[in-house]
């Protein structure tokens, strides 16, 4: 294994980018995810790659759209304003089949909101984003570690399988510092056949295309894409975790609510209290049956997260309501201490999450 | 038997949709053409927009992606981006590129990105059913402006290629129309001329193609010509607005 | 053990970098660390903190609510962070910039005039380090003799000839006797 550094979130995330292949990334600045874009200004050139500093998110995202269709590795990174103007480009993503990695460093809103982290865009990312029926996969990543490991796995599963992975960060995870292995092994490279490099007068034209004005053609793409997307959802959610083997409490958290979470679990089973937690890797595919098996087992969930009650609704709806589901959340770019969990866990433990 | 006419090799065999009189199917036919005499149909990859041009992906035989309504720009610097080897133009209409996708193609032209971009300029959105453009003349009735464009609430039309010979950036502008036989032929050479400086790596080439839409305009296709003339070209005057290699040619 | 410490006092001051080290000589003594900065619209003269955590067991939460270990170099930290430190933690005090001692009794205080002793040393803008050099006398928070390899991590290789500086003023620092 090779020697572990001490990287900045963003930083680490960007350099993985790089070890997966990218070597375009297209994005504009914005707060607290500039890190990445000014690591990749200073790396591209010297790896002979592109970065490009675009007018606006919108047109960030489809020269995303124009690298990718080229049969290249592309991605952008932005800021939870940002990622809503880069809502349109998504959606044709998903109705052209063209992979892309998009990063969400998540900040507080609605609106401008402020610049402190947050996981307010749950349903933004895991419901789409934008128009028309589709999926990203969604990717959350809780320590430095895991921002290389998605990131390279990103590429990866974008590519495998046509469609935009998306990194959901928050503030936090980007701007920390941890330990960090680089050693990620080999690239997998895909055949893309569909890719517009010219047609070299030998073969039929490739069009890259999401238009299907007749309602048959449109529904039966539709179809086709929900399957892949139920394949996907049987084979590559990932979760982890944490101290359930006895649990009669289950905490939900992902990123770094379950990092703090984790603290708290420690804290209430230091007093006795029989706590663990399922932290959700991918958030789109949600481990669906861990969380239904694991509701036979609880007497109650705590969602824990960094907005008014989202990830909540992905809780009761995996639990199929069969157990209470308690939360605990701070929103705005606040963020939820140890304590204010173990407190939610108490009164788990002894209300059983009834009222 | 001599063949004396053909179809450019660079469109395929579908039928176009366009109305009767449309001027769309002449400019799909002079890009076609160049892009058969300059050989490099088997490496241009174009890049369709959002308007009644919407589907040229079916017409012309080379690679393309169909891009998001005024993005064609932005779509064409990835692809040209991911291979500079490729020829790479957009085809887009004026709602398109001067209404909603005015950021990209001003800051496309900005960062003389070696792209060629064929605007069709007909003062009027087609596909959605005739309402005003952002270059609608003054007092012309569409759906959007059924008193005539009235510049004291609405605004004047934008001039394209006066707009953009003042973006450093840009390297060829030029603006035609297709008319009448001679402008078709000063039409066809322009647009070639924009495809071979991107072949020359010269930069960003534009051609404005002043055009007609009988459909909308509520006119004959031969009306539709002559308003054209009237109307049209003393407000949009044809000719070169930017040539940065002029002096070499 | 698990050393959450706290970093606190104005943009500039080197609040993040001295952080950074300590986390660095962590990793490299194979513990488990995090080092997680605060961040806002200003860059120059606001307040800037990092937490940092160096632990034998894997780092839960990166964020330091309740530090073992406070450093503080300016006054409004000093009023912000000391009820924060944990009963029976360590408040380090720039007493050259902080004219108020610790109200609190329940915690050792340190004082130690590091940006006079900067000046005087020569060592202007790394007072940073000598309170970390005072810091790792006092905490044990990383041992003290390998701090040539963290600091080679964090001085920038263009920056190399800061090394020497940035070496003195934790010597300075650790042998600092009140």
């Amino acid at each position: 294994m090779s020697e572990k550094v001490l990287m900045k979130g963003n930083e680490a995330l960007a350099e993985a980018a790089l070890m997966a292949g990218c070597r375009h990334y297209l994005g504009y600045p914005i707060t607290p995810q500039t890190e990445i874009a000014a690591y990749m200004a200073k790396r591209m050139p010297k790896v002979g790659g592109t970065f490009l500093q675009a007018e606006s998110e919108i047109a960030a995202i489809n020269m995303v759209i124009g690298v990718s269709a080229a049969g290249k590795r592309a991605m952008t990174s932005s800021s939870s304003p940002g990622i809503s103007l880069k809502g349109e480009g998504l959606s044709y993503l998903a109705g052209c089949d063209l992979p892309a990695f998009v990063v969400n460093v998540q900040r507080g809103g609605p609106g401008l909101g402020g610049i402190q982290p947050s996981q307010s865009d749950y349903f933004q990312a895991t419901r789409g984003t934008s128009h028309g029926d589709y999926h990203m996969l969604v990717l959350a990543p809780n320590s430095v570690q895991e921002m290389v490991s998605m990131t390279f796995k990103g590429f990866d599963l974008a590519d495998k399988y046509r469609m935009t992975v998306m990194l959901l960060a928050d503030g936090t995870m980007g701007q920390m510092m941890e330990p960090v292995s680089l050693d990620m092994g080999d690239v997998t490279t895909y055949e893309k056949p569909w890719a517009v490099t010219g047609t070299g007068c030998a073969r039929k034209h490739n069009v890259i295309n999401s238009l299907f004005l007749k309602p048959e053609e449109l529904e039966v793409k539709n179809f086709e894409r929900y399957e892949k997307y139920n394949y996907i959802e049987e084979n590559e959610v990932m979760y982890e975790e944490y101290m359930m083997d006895d649990a009669d409490i289950c905490i939900v958290a992902f990123g770094i609510a379950a990092r703090i979470s984790k603290n708290a679990i420690d804290m209430a089973r230091a007093k006795g209290i029989k706590v663990g937690m399922l932290r959700p890797i991918t958030l789109w595919p949600f481990p669906k049956k861990e969380m239904r098996k694991i509701a036979d087992k609880v007497k109650c969930f705590v969602s824990v997260e960094m907005s008014m009650g989202q990830l909540i609704e992905d809780v009761r709806l995996a639990s199929e309501c069969t157990r209470p589901v308690l939360l605990c959340n701070r929103t705005g770019g606040m963020i939820m201490t140890p304590e204010e969990v173990l407190a939610k866990i108490e009164e788990a433990d002894k209300t059983g999450g009834e009222n | 038997m001599a063949v004396v006419f053909e179809k450019p090799k660079a469109l395929t065999d579908a039928v176009l949709h366009y109305c009767p009189g449309c001027t769309h199917g002449i400019v799909h036919r002079l890009v076609a053409e160049a892009i058969d005499e300059l050989g490099i149909q088997g490496k241009t990859v174009g890049i369709a927009s959002v308007g009644c041009s919407v589907m040229s992906y079916d017409y012309f035989d080379v690679d393309m992606v169909q891009a998001a309504h005024g993005r064609a720009p932005a779509v064409a610097t990835g692809v040209k981006r991911a291979n500079p080897e490729n020829i790479v133009f957009t085809y887009q209409g004026d709602g398109d590129l001067a209404a909603i996708g005015t950021a990209e193609t001003v800051h496309s032209a900005a960062r003389g990105e070696n792209i060629t971009i064929i605007f069709v300029n007909n003062a009027i959105y087609g596909m959605t059913g005739g309402q005003m453009a952002p270059t609608t003349l003054p007092g012309q009735v569409t759906q959007t402006s059924p008193y005539g464009r009235d510049t004291q609430t609405v605004g004047f039309p934008l001039k394209v290629c006066e707009l953009l010979s003042n973006v450093d950036g840009a390297t060829y502008l030029e603006r035609v129309a297709v008319n009448n036989v001679k402008n078709v032929k000063a039409a066809k050479k322009a647009i070639k001329k924009a495809f071979q400086n991107q072949v020359e790596g010269k930069g960003f080439s534009l051609i404005e193609v002043v055009s007609t839409c009988p459909t909308n305009w509520g006119m004959t296709p031969q009306n539709a010509l002559k308003w054209l003339e009237e109307n049209m070209i003393p407000y949009y005057p044809l000719g070169v607005y930017k040539d940065k290699y002029a002096q070499e040619d | 053990m698990t050393k959450n410490m706290l970093i606190a006092g104005f943009g500039g001051q080197g609040i993040l970098f001295c952080g950074k080290f300590l986390a660095y000589e962590g990793l490299l003594e194979d513990k488990s660390v995090s080092w997680l900065p605060s961040y806002g619209p200003e860059m120059r003269g606001g307040t800037a903190n990092c937490s940092v955590i160096i632990s034998d067991i894997p780092v839960g939460s990166p964020i330091v609510s309740n530090p073992d270990i406070l450093m503080v170099m300016n006054l409004p930290s000093l009023d912000k962070y000391e009820d924060s430190t944990v009963a029976g933690g360590q408040i380090f005090v720039d007493s050259a910039l902080i004219d108020r001692k610790v109200n609190r009794t329940d915690v050792e205080a340190y004082y130690i005039p590091a940006t006079k002793l900067a000046n005087d040393e020569g060592l202007t803008g790394l007072a940073n380090m000598i309170m970390i050099g005072y810091v790792i006398k006092k905490s044990g928070i990383i041992p003290f003799e390998n701090i040539d390899r963290a600091l080679q991590k964090v001085v920038p290789a263009s920056k190399q000839h800061l090394l020497d500086s940035n070496r003195k003023a934790l010597e300075l620092g650790y042998n600092y006797a009140e």
